[in-house]
């Protein structure tokens, strides 16, 4: 397990980073190396440079934006966790990534490498779907926004373009909703076989919104319409709500591998959608 | 377990003395051994299961900076020989040569077929891509009864079939008992292919000194291992020494001679420098042999009372590629244990091995017995259903009562000593047996979606290997004894040299407690050396918790005859005749009178100064023994087991887990203690997590922790344990072995729990592992894409 050679750089500010990247299309990003090194380790990624963005300043935090949070990208899930702000406005986010792996790297994995890894196995994609964030990107060509609709684009594959760095994600408050992250691994530090990110809102009994995520049930993270769509006006009541998550797998096109099949697979997201949806309804 | 003054050491939590260098790290594993000009090697290894080698171009590497040398099997195929299989089970089988490195073909993707050699890890690794090998595919082999076939492909077509033998036995009129017999229930069922994954990697260092050669290895075995490297390249074995320096487990998987052992030293003599090797984990995965992967046909014929008359085995076992070490004893060792802890009239059984293009498989702990419990404790729960009866109550119309031991089984295995009626009511009640069923009947009734399932296994296994006798008519080729010395220094401290090679087990605390009793020394005092062929020249190493049993006792006659030679020097020093003399917490005294005493630390300094010793006594209390026993020991248990199973999802939570084992008499609670909890995951890990699987290519896909799903504490429930003390009578200290009997007897509580839990939906087995997904299956039909309803 001895990755190739590479070189390391360590750059100060943004715009360094940005430079050397736009200058070599092979250089990578380094954030808490989660996902880059066992990539590295077992030879199935061999970047020419690693630009490491640990000496940042600027990239790591929570801020209150008003009816948003900005989570920095090399914030890490440990901070997400126990971050006060994302605790009182964007408690979903805090759940989806306490189940990610283990203490070990939970402490040195960051949201913004989860983001940029896109891997439609891991938990905070959905979780970013689902409340609809918005990705700040600086690239060469200056910043820009991209919405979590437009940023998970296929298999690892995001909207960032070469020499773009991922700064920020900026997520919209979920002042008044309730919601619950249903994983689903076989074991405990396992990644989710199915995940599924549920959000309502709720008045006088019913549902009047529902936001759904799906983890693992396609190449990206996918957003369940159908459900919320079916959700919107039902009684916040079990029956009512697992009859609504029959639709959960509707759009989805889950992958066959060796965790499960995409039969067994769409079987569980209707199951958990509907148990994700009643806790977060507290039915 | 209690101690008393005489033996304080014995039977006391004694925290174990190795722990903290084990659990910091700081000790001498194998990869640690830093030699000055040391070379790496890294193997090129095949990508595919079976292919024809038609070229190896590694002209490129020797370019590479760092690169020293490459070479292919062709390089070495004259010196390399062929690696052992030390146990031909029968006549007839078909042994295939077994290159360490492959010179024409290749018969399992991961088989080495070149290596490089450098100055350091990274430019050896990097140098493997610049190794070109050209293969010619062949057919894989790959499923076990499609390979007996008629016309199949042949994983050695030399051979001209694959199958390596056939291993039949046959006790008492076998169809009288199933043709009288009111009920029979036949079942199928597949020991999945399971990966050792012990926590250290294997790691080997070799030395040339001049002609001769010191190689460290990370290995159960290293004196078989000094044995089986001598035979295999003719290096003689007196120029050959094998250290085993602190190991990070083995779980059998490290009861082995490996390719890269014997090339490790071929290298160091080839190149005469030290050479280097430490697997990935990858690596590992894919080259360290797998354990069991058996098909397994099983057959039971009772009365309608629940008297067992017989049982049909028939096994398919999987060798894999070639034979190793003891691959095909493996099953055989369970042969003798199918019958389990049951009575019955007449016993049939036969083992196949087949070879398939797969990793070779071997030991794995449990060896055998694992299987064989499995497929008899299963099936005993098919038949308590077919009869309406309670597993529990099938049991006791069946088993050996306590009153009846020594039993002689049908397989004709002497049981000399068991209590299942204690172990099984104590587990009753600690589990709440009764409760639990009540519980299982309101969920049942209530159609709850999470089911209970209560899960029974009564089980031994034999242990202590093993009489030499035995081993022999068995065709094994080596005995079972095991050695011991015991030397007391000038200064009254201890040293104990024991042929046994611990890997974890604890054996430095556990001897130091035997020595401390048996010499009447501190605990402190003693010192335990182990693992070197130079240090503890005799010695048949670890595995099939043996060491205790057959290593144990060689320590105790060692200390006896340490004893008798400083009593006869303590007669003399206290002028006192040897049967005036008695001797107690290290202490002789002339029994009986108040005259002046004599330590055996005080006799030890005499014996060293050797001014004035009895005649013709030599100046040291050193002694040894070896000891082969002569029989088996037979742990048992009772393990019950209540599963929580949610029938919408699949998934399966272990909600208690009651393990009552009988170890025989304990020497140290807190190390049976960790070996039941260790055993306890890896038989879980079989019931529901692990499995290796290979794709329809014949690659390994499981090849990482990511995929093959080892479980960690927070899968495990917490686990109730107690003990019956029933001693042993094949041995001194009354001990029976305590290193596999948690996975043995786990693995069908686990999965009899689960389809217990599942049986008001006519479910009546879940392939192992029980995933989640194979559960849901199993509940709903709902097929595969293979087409199979689990
Ligand atoms: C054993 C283990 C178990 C895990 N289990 C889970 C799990 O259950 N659920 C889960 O969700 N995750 C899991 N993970 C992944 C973990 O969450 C990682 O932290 C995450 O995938 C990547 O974050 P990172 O900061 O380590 O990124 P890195 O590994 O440093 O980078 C990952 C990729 O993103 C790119 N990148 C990183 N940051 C940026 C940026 N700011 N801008 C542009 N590109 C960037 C890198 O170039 C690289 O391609 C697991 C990881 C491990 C090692």
């Amino acid at each position: 397990m001895i990755p190739p050679r590479f070189d390391y750089t360590r750059p100060a500010t943004l715009a360094e980073a940005v430079g050397i990247l736009a200058a070599d299309e092979d250089a990578k990003v380094l954030a808490g190396g989660q996902s880059l090194l066992p990539l590295l380790r077992f030879r199935l990624a061999s970047p020419t440079s690693v630009v490491d963005l640990g000496a940042i300043a600027g990239l790591r935090g929570v801020a209150d934006e008003g009816g948003h949070v900005r989570v920095g990208a090399l914030t890490t899930h440990y901070e997400v966790v126990n971050d006060p702000l994302i605790a009182a406005h964007c408690g979903l986010l805090a759940q989806a990534t306490r189940t990610v792996a283990d203490p070990a790297v939970r402490h040195r994995g960051t949201i913004g490498g989860s983001m940029a890894h896109a891997d439609p196995a891991g938990d905070l994609p959905a979780v970013a779907l689902a409340l609809a964030a918005e990705f700040l990107v600086t690239g060469p060509g200056g910043d820009r926004s991209v919405p979590a609709a437009e940023f998970f684009v296929d298999y690892l594959t995001t909207a960032l373009e070469p020499g773009e760095v991922l700064t920020a994600i900026r997520i919209p408050k979920l002042d008044g909703w309730s919601f619950h992250y249903e994983k689903f691994s076989r074991t405990a530090q396992a990644w989710a076989i199915v995940g599924v990110a549920a959000a309502v809102r709720r008045v006088n009994g019913d549902i009047t919104e529902a936001r759904v995520g799906l983890t693992n049930m396609g190449t990206t993270p996918v957003r369940a319409d159908s459900v919320e769509s079916a959700c919107r006006g039902i009684p916040a009541q079990a029956d009512a709500i697992h009859e609504a998550a029959r639709s959960a797998d509707a759009e989805a096109d889950p992958p066959s591998d060796l965790s499960a099949q995409a039969d067994y697979r769409r079987h569980l997201a209707r199951v958990l959608t509907g148990r994700a949806l009643a806790r977060a309804a507290g039915s | 377990m209690t101690t008393t003054p005489e033996a304080p050491n014995l039977g006391r939590a004694q925290a174990r003395k190795e722990d903290a260098r084990l659990l910091t790290g700081r000790t001498n594993w194998t990869d640690n051994i830093r030699l000055p000009g040391a070379l790496h090697v890294a193997f090129v290894r095949s990508p595919l299961a079976h292919a024809r080698i038609t070229g190896v171009d590694y002209s490129a590497a020797l370019e590479l900076p760092g690169v020293v040398a490459a070479f292919s099997g062709a390089d070495f195929a004259d010196e390399q020989g062929s690696l052992p299989c030390a146990w031909p089970v029968t006549e007839d089988i078909v042994t295939p040569a077994h290159p360490p490195m492959a010179v024409d073909e290749v018969r399992y993707a991961g088989e080495a077929v070149a290596c490089v050699v450098a100055r350091d890890a990274q430019s050896a690794a990097d140098a493997l891509e610049a190794v070109d090998v050209d293969y010619e595919p062949l057919p894989a082999v790959l499923d076990m009864e499609a390979a007996l076939a008629d016309g199949a492909d042949l994983v050695h077509a030399d051979a001209g079939t694959n199958r390596s033998f056939l291993w039949p036995l046959t006790e008492g009129d076998v169809d009288a008992a199933f043709d009288g017999a009111d009920v029979v229930v036949t079942r199928r069922y597949r020991q999945q292919r399971l990966i050792p994954a012990a926590m250290e990697p294997r790691a080997v260092v070799c030395r040339p000194e001049g002609d001769s050669f010191t190689l460290w290895s990370a290995t159960q075995i290293p004196h078989v291992l000094r044995v089986m490297l001598a035979m295999t390249t003719g290096i003689p074995e007196q120029d050959i020494r094998v250290i085993a320096p602190d190991v990070g487990g083995g779980f059998g998987s490290k009861l082995q001679v490996t390719a890269e052992e014997v090339l490790a030293l071929l290298l160091a003599r080839r190149l005469g420098l030290p050479v280097k090797w430490t697997e990935t984990r990858s690596e590992g995965f894919q080259t360290t042999h797998h354990g069991r992967d058996q098909i397994q046909d099983v057959s039971i014929a009772a009365d309608a009372d629940g008297r067992i008359r017989g049982l049909k085995v028939d096994l398919l076992a999987d060798m894999g590629a070639y034979l190793m070490l003891v691959t095909p004893g493996v099953p055989i060792l369970g042969a003798l244990m199918f019958p389990g802890i049951y009575k019955m009239d007449a016993y049939s059984f036969s083992c196949t091995g087949v070879f398939t293009t797969k990793m070779p498989t071997d030991a794995y702990r449990g060896a055998g017995r694992p299987e064989a419990t499995y497929a008899i404790e299963r099936i005993m729960n098919e038949l308590a259903d077919e009869l309406g009866m309670d597993p529990l109550e099938l049991r006791r119309r069946n088993w050996i009562a306590h009153e009846e031991f020594p039993y002689t089984t049908i397989a004709g295995l002497t049981y000399d000593s068991g209590n299942y009626e204690a172990a099984t009511e104590r587990a009753v009640e600690l589990f709440g047996y009764s409760e639990l069923r009540a519980e299982q009947e309101r969920r049942r009734a209530a159609g709850d979606p999470v089911q209970l399932g209560i899960g029974v296994s009564t089980f031994t296994e034999m242990c202590g290997l093993a009489p030499s006798r035995v081993l022999g008519s068995l065709r094994y080729g080596a005995g079972g004894w095991e050695h011991a010395s015991v030397r007391m220094l000038p200064t009254g401290k201890v040293e104990v040299v024991t042929g046994s090679s611990a890997h974890g087990q604890g054996h430095e605390t556990a001897w130091s407690q035997i020595v401390a009793d048996r010499l009447g020394v501190p605990f402190e005092d003693i010192r335990v050396l182990h693992g070197d062929t130079q240090v503890a020249p005799r010695g048949m190493d670890t595995y099939g918790s043996r060491s205790l049993v057959v290593g144990g006792t060689a320590v105790v006659r060692a200390c006896d005859r340490v004893v008798d030679k400083a009593r006869a020097i303590a007669a003399h020093m206290l002028e006192a005749a040897e049967e005036d003399l008695e001797f107690s917490g290290g202490v002789f005294r002339v029994r009986g009178t108040e005259r002046p005493s004599a330590t055996i630390q005080e006799v030890s300094l005499a014996a060293f100064a050797a001014h004035d010793l009895p005649e013709e006594m030599e100046a040291s209390l050193d002694s040894e023994a070896t000891v082969d026993p002569d029989d088996f020991s037979y742990p048992h248990g009772t393990h019950l087991c209540a599963v929580e199973v949610d029938t919408e999802t699949g998934r399966t939570r272990i909600r208690s887990y009651v393990a009552v084992d009988d170890v025989g008499t304990i020497v140290n609670p807190m190390i049976v203690e960790g070996q039941v909890h260790g055993g306890l995951a890896q038989g879980i890990a079989q019931a529901l997590y692990e499995e290796a699987v290979y794709d329809t290519e014949g690659n390994l896909v499981t090849s990482t922790m990511a995929d093959y799903l080892l479980p960690s504490a927070a899968d495990l429930p917490d686990f109730t344990t107690d003990r019956t003390v029933t001693p042993s009578t094949t041995n001194p200290l009354g001990v029976k072995g305590v290193g596999e009997a948690g996975t043995i007897a786990s693995t069908p509580a686990v999965v009899n729990a689960v389809v217990d839990a599942l049986r008001p939906y006519g479910v009546r087995d879940v392939p192992m592992p029980c995933t989640p997904e194979r559960v849901w299956r199993a509940v709903t039909g709902v097929q595969d894409n293979e087409g199979a309803a689990q």
